[in-house]
């Protein structure tokens, strides 16, 4: 992530410092201009960001880590120091540790169901086919919807005896008919099923793109002496790979702090089936103005998505993001 | 597979086609229809009556009924969300592009103590999610007076853009030769001026990726518009939708044509920015 920084003449770097040729004034900005300036014209273009940022985002999480130490109604002073009580509470909680592993089992299916799937009909779809601009649109489609609408349209169709357990009808699977949002071994799937439908578009253009970057002499080079399986899964699927670890860091990021879909949906439930991490954190925060303990599920849902994004880069990401993001703009 | 392909004659033309563009086809056609029918269901819906779709999920509009998508059409609650969300998206964006450019020009262009932790910050906020911060950001709202405020909704979510935004426009603007910096100052213009009038329109690219992303997230947020608005005439499409489920439960039919015309403008304006999604999502998130 961090650019090796050419030579940096403004931080001393005496040696580095080029001496230009006799009469021909130094005209590299950032030199030979009162300091003042400088650091005003510095203060002017970042004080606004900065302020933001520091004001909407660090002070939160900042604030969060604070009232987590309390229990607090979000109202009045915050007077009832708890320590880390909040935290032993939450870990303690059967309904949370639920929660944890609903995000991860959401998190493994994606990994088990959704990245095969993408790479596979990327891979279909990359080859020579009609209309295939319009089909990668329509591809994409449900990604643009947002997750209020997505769980609206989901919603309306798996009600009982509605459109879905009519078309399972239709086709002769009438036993698998289930109650779709209200049976609580059934309904986690049912989420990761409207999931998939949402956000497999994204998989897919994802790997289009991959697959794209992929030199087409390599895959014809493979093609002329191995099966097309072998050169797929020797040539293609090793390259595809910065693509696929990506895809699976957004992923599991994703799972781990679904919300809006399942609150619009089921609000978690039913009898906290479909609790997540982030259900749960808005549940106690809001509903029951627990702010004291929400702001501890709050920190922990961080940790636990920090501590991953940190341990990700440091072993799958490192040797892929040097340099990544100049690369995906030109 | 594996075995035809080992004993195909020599002398076949080896291109590796041997998947057959049947069973592409067959994919393909099977990814349109999962994709597809859900959303024709909503919209197709929408021109029926409750009692017809209670009776016949599945069955076509017979006859076709417009008084679903006219009620939702000429209420005030619809044009309401739409504005609401429009104001709340043009702002998060133009604070978030505006910000997000200044800094991302100081920290590719000056040199100065700090600057690569500076940016490290910024690129660690992509990590924080909206989510962890709401609780004392709702209080944080309510102690500067706004809740129910459109703003409320609009300026937190232009600091949460902005870690994506300075991500992606610093190495673009890095990338942009240091002689044009050199030039202009010969001509005697001021780097506020370089930037103003020259590093910006060349960032052009870039700039149009990060207000589209910014623009989208704003668009379909949902938390936030959740925390701050208790207010109906201040909610935002997808809070609107949400909560129209909700109200009219009983009535099927005017909730998918809420659905399908708060699509609309998503979709719309998807088909127009399809190059620019597509490309900055794809791009952005190898950052």
């Amino acid at each position: 992530m961090a650019e090796p920084v050419t030579a940096d003449p403004d931080t001393g770097g005496v040696t580095a410092e080029p001496t230009p040729p006799p009469g021909r004034p130094s005209v590299r900005p950032g030199r030979r201009r009162p300091p003042v300036r400088r650091a005003l014209e510095l203060s002017l273009l970042l004080a606004p960001a900065l302020l933001l940022f520091a004001v909407f985002v660090l002070l939160p999480i900042a604030l969060a880590v604070y009232y987590s130490l309390y229990r607090w109604n979000g109202f009045g002073p915050l007077s009832d120091f708890v320590g880390v009580e909040n935290y032993r509470r939450a870990l303690a909680d059967p309904v949370f540790d639920r929660a944890i592993w609903h995000n991860v089992l959401i998190a493994v299916l994606s990994l088990l169901i959704q990245l095969p799937l993408s790479i596979g009909l990327a891979l279909l779809l990359n080859g020579r086919i009609r209309g295939r601009a319009a089909l990668r649109l329509i591809v994409f489609t449900p990604y643009v919807l947002s997750e209020a609408v997505t769980a609206v349209v989901w919603l309306s169709i798996l009600q009982p005896n509605g459109v879905f357990d009519q078309f399972l009808t239709a086709v002769g699977l009438r036993g698998s008919i289930h109650e779709w949002l209200a049976d609580g071994d059934i309904v986690l799937y049912t989420l990761f099923g409207v999931i998939t439908w949402k956000y497999i578009g994204f998989g897919i253009i994802l790997m289009l793109a991959g697959l794209q970057g992929i030199p087409s002499e390599l895959r014809e080079a493979a093609a002329l002496d191995a099966s097309s399986w072998q050169s797929t899964r020797y040539v293609t699927l090793p390259l595809l790979g910065p693509t696929i670890r990506i895809w699976i860091f957004l992923s599991i990021i994703g799972a781990l702090q679904l919300f809006d879909l399942i609150w619009i949906m089921t609000l978690g439930g039913p009898a906290g089936a479909s609790t997540t991490m982030a259900t749960y954190l808005i549940d106690h925060g809001f509903r029951r103005y627990q702010f004291g303990y929400g702001s501890a599920v709050a920190v922990l849902l961080f940790t636990v998505c920090f501590l991953f994004a940190l341990a990700y880069q440091r072993f799958a990401l490192r040797r892929d993001t040097a340099g990544a993001v100049d690369r995906a703009m030109r | 597979m594996t075995s035809t392909a080992a004993v195909a004659p020599a002398k076949m033309p080896r291109r590796p086609r041997r998947v057959g563009p049947a069973l592409r086809y067959l994919a393909a056609l099977v990814i349109v229809a999962v994709t597809v029918v859900p959303l024709l269901f909503v919209i197709l819906g929408g021109f029926r009556t409750t009692a017809q779709i209670n009776q016949s999920p599945a069955a076509l509009p017979e006859p076709w009924v417009l008084s679903n998508y006219a009620t939702i059409l000429t209420s005030a609650d619809f044009w309401r969300f739409l504005t609401n969300s429009v104001i709340i998206a043009v702002v998060a964006t133009v604070v978030a592009v505006a910000f997000g450019s200044m800094a991302g020009f100081a920290l590719s262009h000056y040199r100065f103590a700090g600057r690569e932790a500076l940016y490290t910050l910024f690129t660690v906020g992509l990590l924080f999610p909206l989510g962890v911060a709401t609780l004392p950001l709702y209080l944080l709202l309510r102690q500067i007076g706004l809740l129910e405020n459109l703003m409320g909704v609009a300026i937190p979510q232009a600091a949460f853009s902005l870690p994506v935004t300075i991500v992606i426009l610093r190495p673009f603007m890095t990338a942009i030769p240091g002689e044009l910096a050199d030039a202009a100052a010969i001509d005697g213009a001021g780097r506020l001026t370089y930037f103003w009038r020259i590093l910006l329109p060349l960032s052009r690219p870039a700039l149009v990726t990060v207000s589209v992303l910014a623009f989208v997230t704003s668009w379909n947020s949902y938390l936030l518009p959740l925390l701050v608005f208790n207010d109906q005439s201040h909610f935002t499409l997808p809070l609107g939708v949400a909560t129209f489920q909700s109200q009219y439960s009983q009535d099927t039919a005017r909730i998918l044509a809420f659905t399908a015309l708060s699509m609309v403008p998503a979709l719309a304006f998807f088909s127009f920015a399809e190059r620019r999604i597509v490309g900055g999502l794809t791009g952005s998130v190898k950052g």
